[in-house]
């Protein structure tokens, strides 16, 4: 039954790795944005391929489950919810929380999507 | 055997006195990320465009530069701290793992003072 807390553990440390691409990411958004007109112009042009929408879509996935797996390993540094049983149930309630958060971040980044240049 | 007793060697974070210091920054960096990141989902989402004069405009905002900046800066740091442990944990070999942890340390400064200097750019211009 542990292959559910171990699972969550590397699925945990993917997405950490996963979201340090996405600082790059963001750091190249901001740089586009600064860079003014032509250069957002030109980033947009990338940011908009549809190779990228996959990529938008793994790092909703990647952020909400880091979030929420982050959240648990911060209640186990009080010491609480360290039993093996409830680290059972707390790896399924993550994956379940997180999951409502991707699907939600990701219902509203669609609708937001129809607005990008 | 050592002659220091088990709790002065628990306590004891080593002759630098920081032992805990990595653990504790990963706490801190991943509790200040948590309002940080959810401002900047929210407030990305809640805009009503993704071109260029609404991001200019969004970005040109005091409160909207000075979250920026903290959460570039305190992302950064975090995932430095989480990329270190990922290669302390499976690259083994000594040079090589140094090696790539110097990479990444420079690359995440690289990224923080890049961040930070297009969000300052857009903060201090003239407003679009």
């Amino acid at each position: 039954m542990s292959r559910y807390t171990l699972a969550t553990s590397i699925f945990n440390r993917f997405t950490g790795v996963a979201l340090s691409a996405g600082l790059v990411l963001l750091v190249y958004w901001l740089l586009a944005v600064a860079g003014g007109p032509r250069s957002f112009a030109s980033a947009a042009r990338v940011l908009s391929l549809t190779v990228m929408k996959i990529v938008y879509a793994g790092c909703i996935v990647a952020f909400c489950f880091h979030m929420v797996a982050g959240i648990r390993h911060l209640v186990w540094d009080t010491g609480r919810g360290l039993e093996r049983r409830q680290s059972q149930r707390s790896a399924w309630l993550v994956v379940a929380v997180s999951v409502l958060l991707m699907l939600a971040v990701g219902y509203c980044a669609w609708f937001a999507g129809a607005r990008a240049p | 055997m050592s002659l220091r007793s088990p709790l002065g060697q628990v306590l004891g974070s080593g002759a630098a006195g920081e032992g805990v210091h990595h653990w504790w920054a990963q706490r801190l960096t991943s509790l200040a990320l948590l309002p940080l990141t959810i401002w900047f989902v929210v407030s990305l989402l809640a805009l009503p465009s993704l071109d260029y004069p609404t991001v200019a405009g969004w970005m040109h905002g005091s409160l909207t530069a000075l979250l920026l900046i903290l959460m570039v800066l305190v992302g950064a740091w975090h995932s430095q701290l989480g990329l270190r442990v990922v290669i302390e944990d499976y690259v083994h070999g000594a040079g090589s793992r140094t090696l790539l942890l110097v990479l990444v340390l420079f690359a995440h400064v690289l990224l923080a003072a890049a961040g930070v200097l297009a969000v300052l750019r857009m903060a201090f211009g003239v407003a679009p």
